[in-house]
């Protein structure tokens, strides 16, 4: 079947060959014109589109869950929202989440996620006990930390191109409630914010919103988040017997593409100062359920398309502890100069890294959204000379327009990696327009 | 507890019905040709509904089969669903007899083989419920898929009669026609929405149906208006248009 297909930035669209697998053997019968593995959607850019995808959504059964030892198989492209379905009303939860639930497990391994506890838990492989891929031509290796490990840190954050994953074996985190316990604290300015993380660097959970376009005094200023699950004990008592009951997922979806010209410079000013004074306290605590307090965004079924038809470009970078600050500091004020907005900024402290090509390492990452529009291509290519100038890279998750000399600057273990590559894969099976891009 | 058999029991809409079953407490048998699909599907619901589910081999299109697969269940089944169906290639079974005889075999020979077993078996207790899942695809021969619908109108033509004998056995038999099924399969093609139904909705509307008694059922409903539209227009016209 050809088709348009586009992941959630909405650019680039591209008509592919689209495969869907049902069952595992059916992969035994795939002609191997290189092609791509395709989850969910839910990366930003092209990190799964090729002339041939194959789409592993219907491909999504539980293989095993052990609820006393908590740990949980299934088919790779099995939705981490079907997941939590079945494993929090008996006591687990995901040990690492994005800030979306609509990714399949295979997309969690192959971008390597990390979520809001990696300073502590790190990424999402930190808890996979084994993987199974094929590799092309008929051959499915079983690989994990112990077996086959070059290949399992080759997988794990290598964008699908060591073969299709078929199925994912994971250690669960135990939880008493289906609840998390957060507190949110202003922060005045940057300096602040640092300092917030290290305060709140002991808690399971945290990450920053952070107003970009604020100068002066404020330049930086930040609401930190941060959170734990909640205990039984601390629950009310009128929610007790409903403790670990799923929050009823009711919410609204965007019907149609918002015209661009609602998203400038001042709509985005205007609510990141709502947003920002949204309460008058310091500090704030509260209970909510889980959705609120990982999936926000999700509430609002396609908020992407709040950019408008040209769509939207997610732009993530890391830069390593040691220049976070004066990094942050240049790469912020070039922002803010240019007036381009971004609604939803979000800082974070990561801790160290894991595959290969896994995207974090010990320091600050920030994400921003741009609307697409002229001239942002070529803004963007001088914030790569920056992100480059601070020993930063960026998230291939997110990435649509990285070139190839960037990549190579930034990811120290490519070489590695490319070894992997050619001791189990033939050469070529697996490419995506983003690989073609950076010359993978 | 009440029991239902879901023959062709691997496909997205017979799992949507399995779950809606599973949640109405019922025990399931799962029926179809692939052993470790069958196996995979009933580890899955096992795992997420923690409900009676067992599996047995069926293949529609080995008909001398039928009678020994229906002597062999546990016990019959106060509901059976038949939900296998094969789509096929409609250019290529113009072409080539296996794959024209592949077509009408499953979705309409195999059927009323197996059908008139477990019919025979209702009638003599004076008691159960058929469900047959044909399409609108029968209600009109269109020249992109007529062997396909051709079949299908046989089947429905088959259920209407059956449910006429039936009914004077205190027995019931529900025709379910589905339009356009958004099944995990066919999740990147551009379906129209508005017609397009998931395939737990089929599966409600099913359980609703055999619920109430009713004998046909459209999903989505407006189906039932576009294909009584698609039927009133006069042949003349109809054979100019490509469809
Ligand atoms: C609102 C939103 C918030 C997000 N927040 C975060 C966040 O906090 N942290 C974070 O790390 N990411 C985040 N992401 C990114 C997202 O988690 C990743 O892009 C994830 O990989 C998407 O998974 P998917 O199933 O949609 O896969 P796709 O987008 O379809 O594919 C992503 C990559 O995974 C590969 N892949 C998918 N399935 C397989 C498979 N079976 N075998 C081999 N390779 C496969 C593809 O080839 C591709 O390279 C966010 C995305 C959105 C839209």
């Amino acid at each position: 079947m050809r088709q348009t297909v586009y992941n959630w930035g909405r650019y680039p669209k591209v008509k592919v060959d689209l495969k869907p697998l049902r069952f595992r053997e059916d992969l035994n019968e795939l002609t191997l014109d290189p092609c791509i593995a395709r989850g969910n959607g839910r990366c930003y850019g092209d990190s799964s589109l090729s002339d041939s995808i194959v789409s592993t959504t219907a491909f999504s059964k539980v293989l095993l869950f052990d609820r006393d030892r908590g740990i949980f198989k299934c088919q790779s492209g099995m939705l981490l929202s079907d997941i939590l379905d079945i494993i929090v009303p008996k006591g687990w939860f995901l040990p690492v989440t994005p800030g979306t639930k609509f990714i399949s497990v295979g997309g969690a391994v192959a971008s390597d996620i990390h979520g809001k506890n990696h300073h502590l838990d790190g990424c999402f492989s930190n808890h996979v006990l084994e993987l199974e891929i094929f590799c092309g031509n008929g051959i499915f290796m079983k690989c994990s930390t112990e077996e086959h490990h070059d290949l399992f840190h080759a997988t794990c954050g290598g964008m699908g191109l060591t073969g299709i994953i078929t199925s994912v074996t994971f250690k669960l985190k135990r939880i008493e409630t289906a609840f998390v316990s957060r507190i949110q604290e202003k922060a005045r300015d940057l300096d602040e914010a640092f300092y917030l993380f290290e305060k709140y660097a002991s808690h399971t959970y945290s990450m920053a919103w952070i107003d970009c376009l604020k100068g002066g005094h404020s330049f930086g200023r930040s609401i930190i988040m941060a959170g734990e699950h909640t205990p039984f004990g601390e629950l009310k008592t009128k929610v007790k017997t409903n403790a670990l009951t799923i929050p009823d997922g009711a919410g609204f979806n965007i019907p149609f593409e918002l015209p661009g010209f609602l998203l400038n410079g001042y709509s985005v000013k205007a609510f990141n100062e709502l947003y920002y004074h949204k309460t008058r306290k310091k500090i704030s605590y509260d209970i909510v359920n889980y959705d609120p307090f990982f999936y926000p965004l999700d509430a609002i079924g396609n908020w992407n398309r709040m950019y408008g038809a040209s769509g939207f470009v997610q732009y993530q970078f890391v830069l390593p502890l040691k220049t976070s600050r004066v990094g942050l500091i240049e790469i912020l004020e070039r922002i803010r100069k240019q007036g381009l907005g971004s609604f939803l900024a979000v800082l974070k402290l990561f801790g160290k890294q894991e595959g290969m090509l896994s995207f974090p390492m010990s320091g600050y990452t920030l994400a921003l959204d741009f609307p697409m529009r002229k001239g942002l291509l070529s803004f963007l290519t001088t914030l790569d000379e920056l992100v480059l100038k601070h020993q930063g890279r960026l998230y291939l998750s997110k990435d649509a327009r990285m070139d190839a000399a960037v990549f190579k600057a930034s990811y120290d273990n490519l070489e590695e990696f490319k070894k992997t590559l050619n001791k189990y894969v033939p050469e070529g099976t697996f490419t995506s327009l983003q690989s073609k891009r950076l010359g993978l | 507890m009440k029991s239902i058999l879901i023959l062709g029991g691997t496909s997205d809409i017979a799992i949507a019905v399995a779950e809606v079953y599973l949640a109405h407490n019922f025990k399931i048998v799962l029926a179809g040709r692939n052993p470790e699909k069958l196996q995979l599907v009933k580890n899955d619901l096992t795992i997420r509904f923690d409900g009676d589910i067992s599996t047995k081999l069926f293949d529609a299109e080995k008909l001398q089969s039928h009678k020994e697969f229906v002597d062999t269940l546990d016990h019959l089944p106060d509901l059976t669903v038949c939900a296998f169906g094969y789509l096929g290639d409609q250019a290529m079974a113009k072409q080539d007899l296996e794959e024209c005889l592949k077509i009408l075999q499953v979705n309409f020979t195999g059927a009323v083989s197996i059908l008139n077993v477990i019919s025979e078996r209702y009638k003599q207790q004076k008691r159960g419920t058929i469900v047959g899942i044909s399409s609108v695809a029968g209600d009109r021969g269109r020249q992109s898929n007529f062997i396909y619908g051709s079949s299908k109108a046989a089947f429905s033509t088959y259920l209407s009669g059956l449910r006429n004998e039936l009914f004077h056995f205190n027995c019931h038999v529900l025709t379910v026609k589905p339009g356009f099924v958004s099944t995990k399969m066919t999740a990147h093609l551009q379906l129209p929405p508005a017609l397009t139904a998931k395939p737990a909705q089929v599966a409600k509307a099913v359980y609703r149906a055999v619920k109430r008694g009713s004998n046909t059922v459209y999903s989505l409903g407006i189906w039932r208006m576009i294909m009584m539209v698609i039927r009133l227009i006069p042949e003349g016209i109809f054979k100019r248009l490509k469809m």
